[in-house]
Formats: structure tokens, C-alpha cells, sequence
């Protein structure tokens, strides 16, 4: 049964119509003992045929020790938006509902290769000096 | 979200997780997460809710710093 459902598949589709660089979806999974593994692989990879320039990459978060550690994956299921290289973003657990949307989202700005931030933005984090990790706690909607 | 998103694509020094609190359990209690979204940087709670962009950075720049002179 898929999980976007087929009135918006097509919303889906249309939207992504607009990408223009490729994306990979890089999702971390286990056969097992891992609650919202399955869902999460299948969505990522319902959304990754609604578009000719996304394709998903699934890794074993148990077999491909390799992988998870060049992408530093620690807990599961955990996607990476991945355009020309790893920007450092990523989404633990299923995004769904409201999420799906930060997703859709995070797809576009890899493709288009442009984080879109006010150039006030830009120029405060062109300061940083030390590395800063963001996690954003959600709940799904 | 998107906005860390937007962050950590914009500069190599950030990264931005969306974390599931339903999913990670742990992680939820750890950061004391009751209300979402709520954004942590560097394992610090530094926003609450959801805040206009120059806002969201600013407040997250200033908590860093101030945790680096405590």
C-alpha cells in the first residue's frame, strides 16, 4: 500500500517537475528492531520515482559499517539530502506529515544548489569558526 | 525545520538533523523536549518553536557564544 497516497502523487510530481540538479536520497535501514525503518525507506523511495532526478541510495545501518560511518549515522531510520555533496542535512526518523514538507523542501534547495538565505544569514555564518550541529526535534503531525 | 536545513546547507561547519521525538525516545528526554519544534545546538536547547529567520540564527549564535564563556 503506498504512503503518499495517488491525489497526491501527481501534487508530488508537479512539484518536483521544477528540480534541476540530481539529488540523492541516501537512507540508513535494519530488517529489524527498528520501528518506522520499513515506512521510511518506502517513502523515500515512493517520492524518489515521482522525479527522473532523484534516486535513492539504501544502506544496512548493521552491514554497511563503511557508509554509515563517511555519512556519521548513529541512530535509525536517518536520511541524507545529498546534491552535489553532503551538506550536512538529515532527517532521523520518518518525515512525515508536516515533515514531508521539509523533505520536498530540503530536495529542492540540494537540486538547486543555493541554501536561498538572506545574504545577512550568509554573512553571519561565514563567521563561524567551530562546527555547530542543529537537531531540531519534531513530532509527527 | 527547513530553516537549519537552509543553515547547514549554506555553511560546512553546520549540520541539521530533523530528530522524530516520538522515534528516539532517549534523545527526547534528554533535551527535556515537551513542546516542538525545539532546536538544539551542540546539545544546548536554544529555540523553542519556530522563529523568523534572522531571529532563529541570531538566538542560536548568542546561546553558543554565551555557553562558551560559562
Amino acid at each position: 500500500m503506498p504512503i503518499i497516497q495517488e491525489k497526491d502523487q501527481e501534487k508530488v510530481r508537479s512539484r518536483l517537475e521544477s528540480l534541476s540538479g540530481p539529488v540523492t536520497v541516501v537512507n540508513f535501514t535494519q530488517s529489524f528492531e527498528c520501528d518506522f525503518c520499513r515506512e521510511t525507506r518506502q517513502l523515500v523511495e515512493e517520492v524518489s520515482v515521482l522525479s527522473d532526478k532523484i534516486k535513492v541510495e539504501v544502506y544496512d545501518f548493521a552491514e554497511d559499517r563503511d557508509v554509515v560511518e563517511k555519512y556519521k549515522i548513529d541512530k535509525i531510520p536517518a536520511t541524507v539530502v545529498v546534491g552535489e555533496k553532503d551538506y550536512g542535512i538529515r532527517f532521523c526518523g520518518i518525515p512525515s506529515g508536516y515533515e514531508f514538507v521539509s523533505l520536498l523542501q530540503a530536495v529542492e534547495m540540494v537540486s538547486r544548489g543555493d541554501s536561498g538565505l538572506l545574504q545577512e544569514s550568509r554573512d553571519l555564518l561565514a563567521q563561524l569558526k567551530k562546527p555547530v550541529h542543529l537537531q531540531v526535534f519534531v513530532t509527527p503531525t | 525545520m527547513h530553516l537549519a536545513h537552509q543553515f547547514a546547507m549554506e555553511s560546512d561547519l553546520v549540520t541539521a538533523d530533523m530528530v522524530e521525538a516520538t522515534e528516539f525516545p532517549q534523545l527526547a528526554t534528554r533535551y527535556d523536549i515537551r513542546g516542538v519544534p525545539r532546536t538544539i545546538a551542540n546539545d544546548i536547547p536554544v529555540v523553542d518553536g519556530a522563529m523568523p529567520e534572522p531571529y532563529f540564527l541570531e538566538e542560536i549564535l548568542k546561546k553558543l557564544a554565551k555557553e562558551e564563556e560559562a
